[in-house]
């Protein structure tokens, strides 16, 4: 039951090799095996959208996922994205909206956003809305949160993704 | 937050998790999606002693037409999938209407189309869908299949005729008559949160404009999802009117559900919203069967 089982994951473009047991959650696996604490853990039962990362190109609850399940698979995290000299432009929109204050939500926000600007790179404040209805924010009450999603995608779209 | 220890396996194909679920018998289980299991486990509600984890398993997420009509959605279909097809929205706009009830993007994007209706939660939306839209199911065990009725599916909450070395493959949506129309109506505390109250609606007119069948689906008011024999029986054969929608929608609400009080609501709430969505479910339903030539 509690033998670990090997698995080869692939995380914002590095594969990992290593032995999990089963029940390890991929939260716990990113946050604790790889040492990746960008994902943040919240309510741990898909209620508060804190833990969202993308795997193969979608948004998901990691707390939701068993690391097993992702044997041979893509995710990205909030990690990946930029560094504090050059931050990717969703995270730099966030900052110049303040998007954020304890910041705790704001992973979780980012990997709900980023596959959404793919699919919508001109969304409206109504779509805006619609796709972080799943990411509890307990701080800023999301109206800068949407204006920081509008701002990012005017300046991604210039970009191409 | 940590499951309790289990084994896991991932079979490949359909005949190996057959196989596994055969050997496993009362301490197998089927992991679909996951969306509502992986919680029961983090909070160690749910505990099986070893999971059948069918993500591995690539020919059970399809969309087909079969030749005799209807749709065909294979067991392990994401609900992402299925909220985004066209052919879904076609054929079966219920199901497409209910989707953005279920959960947020990133549950719909993991949660499957045949382990909510497996999973059987009286609050789901999936499994009153398939109630309504009289689905059929394909339940494999190793060396045998058979086909079960919706209407014969539901034992209690979280309960159904599934034995625990079954699986469901397959859920089949017959086509809709002619002239039909459906609707979706739900509430909510929030977007996205547990269903206080839901109902479904199918309604067929004839060339009359009679009411050639119907079925109202009422959820999170029982054990499982209900069929109110009301509406069938007070509207059949009957000119649709909304004085008729008011009689059925308190004989329901009064005789036909068992609501019960919960964090969610109370069953005072609950049999209220459901007088009144039945009322604008079937108004809406009504509506939509005559935008198509009725």
């Amino acid at each position: 039951m509690n033998t670990p089982i090997n698995i080869k994951v692939k995380v914002n473009g590095k594969e990992y090799k290593r032995a999990v047991e089963p029940r390890l959650l991929l939260s716990d696996f990113l946050r604790h095996d790889l040492e990746l604490t960008g994902t943040h853990v919240g309510c741990e039962h898909g209620m508060c959208g804190a833990c969202t990362v993308i795997m193969d190109g979608v948004s998901v609850r990691s707390c939701l996922i068993f690391a097993v399940q992702a044997d041979g698979h893509e995710i990205e995290t909030a990690d990946g994205l930029g560094t504090e000299d050059a931050l990717h432009p969703l995270q730099q929109a966030f900052m110049e909206e303040h998007a954020l204050q304890c910041g705790f939500c704001t992973p979780g926000f980012l990997m709900t956003i980023i596959p959404f600007l793919r699919e919508n790179p001109n969304p409206t404040d109504e779509e805006i809305r619609t796709a972080i209805d799943g990411n509890l924010c307990r701080c800023t009450g999301y109206e800068n949160i949407v204006k920081a999603v509008k701002k990012a995608s005017v300046k991604m779209a210039g970009k191409a993704k | 937050m940590k499951p309790a220890a289990f084994d896991y396996y991932a079979p490949a194909s359909v005949e190996e998790a057959l196989d596994q679920l055969a050997e496993l018998g009362y301490n197998g289980k089927v992991l679909a999606g996951g969306q509502s299991l992986i919680p029961a486990m983090n909070f160690r509600m749910a505990r099986p002693a070893a999971l059948v984890d069918l993500n591995n398993i690539k020919d059970l997420g399809y969309i087909k037409e079969p030749g005799e009509g209807g749709l065909a959605i294979g067991t392990m279909t994401r609900d992402s999938v299925v909220e985004h097809s066209k052919v879904v929205m076609d054929k079966a706009p219920l199901v497409v209407e209910a989707m953005p009830f279920i959960g947020h993007s990133q549950i719909r994007n993991r949660g499957t189309f045949g382990g909510a209706i497996a999973h059987a939660d009286p609050a789901g939306q999936l499994p009153g869908i398939a109630l309504a839209m009289r689905a059929r199911l394909h339940i494999l065990k190793k060396g045998s299949d058979r086909w079960e009725s919706i209407d014969d599916f539901f034992l209690g909450p979280f309960m159904t005729v599934i034995e625990p070395d079954e699986m469901l493959a397959e859920v089949v949506l017959p086509p809709l008559p002619e002239k039909t129309g459906t609707s979706y109506k739900q509430v909510s505390r929030q977007h996205g949160s547990t269903t206080q109250a839901a109902i479904a609606s199918v309604v067929s007119l004839d060339d009359k404009g009679k009411v050639a069948s119907l079925r109202v689906v009422m959820m999170s008011v029982g054990a499982t999802p209900l069929v109110s024999s009301a509406a069938e029986e007070m509207l059949v054969g009957q000119e649709p009117s909304e004085a008729a929608f008011r009689e059925i929608a308190t004989k329901a609400s009064e005789t036909e559900i068992d609501p019960s009080t919960d964090m969610h609501a109370t069953a005072e709430y609950r049999r209220h919203a459901t007088h009144e969505l039945i009322i604008q479910s079937l108004t809406c339903a009504l509506e939509r069967a005559k935008g198509k030539g009725g």
